[in-house]
């Protein structure tokens, strides 16, 4: 019993990590109609930002600041130098956004090398409590305490404010949300800046998880996000959550009971999703 | 002077002419339909001034200003209200929001402009907080109706409002629409021409991306020629 406790634990950290990166990707796609496949590099970004300021100054709330801050940079640039011109044609979004991924993967090589570097978890987040049996990583108590904070304050911006009721009906219809006198590609802008500063962070908190960094993290990570936002629903930011922990969870109990197959079953369970609900779990009527 | 006025308007969706050859002008203070077949190039043409649809050739001058080719939400803020045929309401907002989300100013006068579209429409008023999803066909040209009033706007875009509506819905929409008009610069998109002949004091004929023929409402009332030539009734 306290094994599947420690399972389904490590699975919704894990969740929370996958939501970081599928929340935004979702918003992306759905509002802006943009396949990126170039979110992984975000997520890389962050991860080596991180562990290059951590390592350098030993402090973990200027590295997850950095990463976040590198993101959000990198995502400004990427909507208004590459994608703007590419909205509306999906092979188009589908190349460039390829190519950013190769380019900037490329680039974190040269800039940090092709050997692993070694990120340390900060002292005061690093060991475990003993409960009951049950094996609690202080690391991943962490690690959910963050994709709770930001998917309730997430949640608030889309309920709450001008912003996110723009969000909420750009998903919709953005053409409409224009011809309102809202300028829907500054808010493009704006949008995908954050989701790529979400995935920075998701990078960079996934670093000292792992313990290493390595140039290929950014692509696994974005496969598990596309894969809840087929799940979940794309423009759904309650579907992405869910999507994200009943992943988390479903891979980390498969590797438990079954773990030649933990590799094929998120697969699995998209192509699922695909033939009997293709709008996703919570996917929304979306008009482009 | 004119308060809109097209201009040999030629305009393409994709390889095809939709518009080739509208002239338009409308005054301020006037309520006036533009009625046509199907596929006459009635919507496009809405569409053209709202921005949403590129021109080709020939001009959109708004109160003495060109906005042709202008983005939407610029030729928005110059004063012109949209309601698109198929209503652009926010299923995933609330009434409220939805009208909220058209605001340009937070001043008094928007705040008292909402609460005169909520006492045009009652049916809104009651449902404020509710998601645009749970309404009616009938409630949603409201809202959409409604919305084009939450700012002071210079005209009024208005695509096919009697469309998919029950006969007694159409009916309360019109006297709605005869109501806004008199404070308002309306052009009207219809198919509906009872509809038309309820709002409009003058009318356009589109056919084939041509503006074929104009005049005043009653004297097209009275010709079952002209109906029967271009709009087929």
């Amino acid at each position: 019993m306290s094994n599947i406790i420690t399972i389904l634990f490590n699975g919704i950290s894990e969740g929370c990590l996958i939501f970081l990166m599928a929340s935004s990707l979702s918003i992306i796609l759905g509002l802006m109609g943009v396949v990126n496949f170039a979110h992984g590099t975000l997520f890389l970004w962050g991860a080596y930002v991180f562990g290059w300021i951590y390592n350098l100054t030993g402090s973990f709330l200027l590295a997850i600041v950095a990463a976040i801050v590198v993101g959000f940079g990198l995502g400004f640039l990427f909507e208004k130098v590459f994608i703007s011109r590419v909205y509306g044609n999906v092979s188009a979004q589908i190349m460039v956004t390829l190519g950013l991924q190769i380019v900037f993967t490329e680039i974190c090589r040269v800039f940090w090398g092709a050997q692993q570097i070694v990120v340390a978890r900060p002292p005061f987040l690093s060991g475990n409590s003993n409960i009951g049996g049950v094996i609690i990583i202080h690391y991943r108590v962490f690690l959910i305490l963050i994709g709770v904070l930001v998917a309730v304050g997430v949640q608030l911006i889309l309920s709450r404010s001008r912003i996110g009721m723009v969000i909420r009906a750009g998903v919709q219809n953005p053409n409409m949300v224009d011809a309102l006198g809202i300028n829907i590609k500054r808010y493009f802008t704006i949008v995908f800046a954050c989701g790529a500063a979400l995935a920075g962070l998701g990078g960079a908190l996934y670093a000292p998880l792992n313990g290493t960094l390595n140039s290929t993290m950014g692509a696994s990570t974005q496969l598990m996000a596309f894969i809840v936002v087929v799940v979940g629903g794309m423009g759904s930011f309650v579907g992405s959550a869910i999507g994200s922990l009943f992943l988390g969870i479903m891979v980390a109990l498969i590797a438990w009971l079954v773990p030649s197959l933990s590799l094929i079953a998120p697969a699995l369970l998209m192509a699922l999703v695909l033939i009997f609900k293709p709008s996703g779990l919570f996917g929304l009527a979306v008009k482009k | 002077m004119s308060l809109l006025k097209a201009t040999n308007l030629v305009s393409n969706i994709g390889l095809f002419t939709i518009l080739n050859g509208v002239n338009i002008e409308i005054n301020q203070g006037e309520a006036v339909a533009i009625l046509g077949r199907n596929g006459a190039g009635k919507t496009t043409f809405l569409r053209s001034v709202m921005g949403q649809v590129n021109v080709r050739e020939g001009s959109i001058v708004l109160d003495g200003e060109d906005i042709t080719n202008i983005r939407p939400y610029k030729i928005s803020h110059k004063g012109v209200g949209y309601c698109p045929e198929d209503y652009g309401v926010f299923d995933s907002l609330s009434i409220e929001e939805n009208l909220l989300l058209a605001k340009h100013e937070k001043d008094s006068a928007t705040q008292d402009r909402i609460n005169y579209v909520l006492d045009l429409f009652p049916d809104l008023k009651l449902a404020n907080k509710r998601l645009a999803k749970t309404l009616s066909g009938g409630q949603r040209q409201m809202l959409s109706v409604g919305r084009s009033l939450v700012n002071e706007n210079k005209i009024i875009l208005i695509d096919e409002p009697s469309k998919g509506l029950a006969p007694v819905v159409i009916e309360k929409m019109a006297i709605a629409l005869k109501e806004i008009s008199k404070t308002s610069t309306i052009l009207l998109v219809e198919q509906n021409f009872n509809m038309a002949c309820a709002v409009a004091d003058r009318y356009y004929i589109i056919d084939e991306g041509r503006t074929v023929n104009d005049g005043m409402m009653k004297d097209l009332i009275s010709n079952k020629e002209l109906q029967q030539k271009h709009l087929g009734l």
